[in-house]
Order: C-alpha cells, then structure tokens, then sequence
C-alpha cells in the first residue's frame, strides 16, 4: 500500500467520511442562533408588556416567515445529522438502528410540516 | 484487503451501570454529554415545542389557553408541571445554544488547547445553569 493516503490517492473504504453533515451542522447552527438572537432582540425591545397582538406581530411580517421558514428547515436537517450520531453511536443491531432512523425522520418531517403549517396560516 | 479494510479490535471495557456512575468526566466532558441529552430532550420534545408555537401565534384564544395551561392546566396535568417542562427546554436550549457556540469558535480559531477546553467549559455550565435558574426563577414567580 502506498504511503500516501489522502487527496486522490486516498483510499475510500465507505460511503463517505461526514464531512459534508459536519459542515451541514455547523451553517444550519449559525442560522439558528442568529435568528434566536434576531427573536430575542425584537422581544425585549418591545415596549410594554407582550400579549398575542405584539407575539403573533413579529411572525407576521414576511421576512420574518422566511427566515423563520429557512430555520425550520435547518432545524430539520441539523437534528438529523444530530439524531443520527446518537443512534450510530449507541444502537448497533442495524435492524433496530434502521427502524430508528425511519422514525427519527417520520417524527422530523412531520414536525417540520405543522410548524410550516402554523407559520402560514398567521 | 488495504490496511483501513481490516477488522479493528473492539474494547468494550465500560460497564454502563457499575463504572459510568463513578467515572469522572472532565467538565469539557459533562458539556458534551449534556449537549447530547439536551438535543435528544428537544428531539423528544419537539411536538410540544411546536403545539406551544402554534397556540401561541393561532390566535388570541389558543393564546389565552396557552397561558391558562401554564398558569392553571390543561386536562390532568398541573400548570406547575408545564412549567417544570418549559423549564427543562429552557435549560436545554440554552445549554445547546451555549454549547454550540463554543463548538464553533474553536472550530473558526482553532482553539484547541487543554486550558482554554476547560475554562469554555466551566463558563458554558455557569452560564447554562445561572440563566436557566434566573428565568426558571421569573416563571415560578419568585421576583
């Protein structure tokens, strides 16, 4: 074997070495906490006590439902990427560890369809 | 068979019963085991996270039945207990979002020494721990 195992002499032994998840984590978590910090500072400057009318008025505006819209969909794939960590990690049987990862994206889906839903119909 | 496609030895020397309860994790350790239970509790979750969001934004009656389940309940469980939920998502999210943080200011400036490991993660747990303490303070309406 060949001393040099990287670039394109690298020798590829599965289906991929995570990088692309990784990286996915990383920007889908950047988008997540820059809307946790754009959610927060339009709550506290928010003068007077907030009641449905000021909460659901923030949702209201559409660049709001777009970024809120772009955040669901990066909480989707970010706790994929997450979920499926766990679950290589601890589950070995690879029926079970199938199984799992149906459900963990039946489950992700799912949520991610009724808080697109909620979002919309404000 | 190159070297990568050999069968690696297993060690499976942890007893999760007998040895993790005693084992001592270093705090950069705790950090990253609680950053693995928080995202698995809002995973979990999930569904109530975004029934909260949905009643919240509905309109003004799912709101007024928001803050009714909070204050005095919804079916048979006790407004003391959704907050005691809400408390615990406060605690995840906030420790995920510390966390998180951290993961990616080592990963932009290459921080990875020993000493900054471990003060990053004792600021994470103070920070996580003091906040959630604060607000779960307000929630219960102790200030």
């Amino acid at each position: 074997m060949s001393s040099v195992n990287y670039g394109s002499k690298r020798i590829v032994t599965g289906a991929g070495y995570g990088f692309r998840d990784w990286l996915a984590q990383r920007v889908t978590g950047t988008l997540m906490a820059l809307f946790t910090v754009i959610l927060l500072a339009q709550v506290i400057f928010t003068s007077g006590p907030i009641g449905y009318e000021e909460w659901a008025g923030i949702f209201a505006s559409q660049w709001m439902k777009v970024l809120t819209f772009c955040v669901i969909l990066s909480l989707l794939y970010h706790v994929w990427v997450g979920m499926r960590d766990i679950w290589m990690d601890y589950v070995k049987p690879l029926a079970v560890r199938l199984v799992l990862h149906v459900f963990t994206l039946v489950w992700l889906i799912g949520c991610a369809g009724w808080a697109v839903q909620a979002l919309w119909r404000l | 068979m190159t070297e990568l496609a050999r069968k690696r030895p297993e060690f499976r020397n942890i007893n999760a019963l007998k040895d993790l309860p005693t084992y001592r994790l270093p705090a950069a350790g705790f950090v990253s085991i609680l950053h693995r239970i928080s995202g698995f509790l809002m995973f979990l979750l999930m569904p109530l996270i975004i029934w909260m969001f949905d009643s919240s934004i509905t309109s003004e009656i799912s709101f007024a039945k928001l803050s009714a389940a909070f204050n005095i309940g919804i079916g048979f469980v006790p407004g003391w207990f959704m907050k005691l939920v809400a408390l615990a998502l406060i605690w995840a999210y906030l420790h995920h979002f510390i966390a998180g943080l951290r993961h990616l200011y080592m990963d932009v400036c290459h921080a990875v020494t020993k000493e900054f490991g471990k003060s990053s993660a004792i600021v994470t747990l103070t920070l996580s721990i003091g906040l959630t303490a604060v607000l779960g303070a307000k929630m219960f309406g102790l200030y």
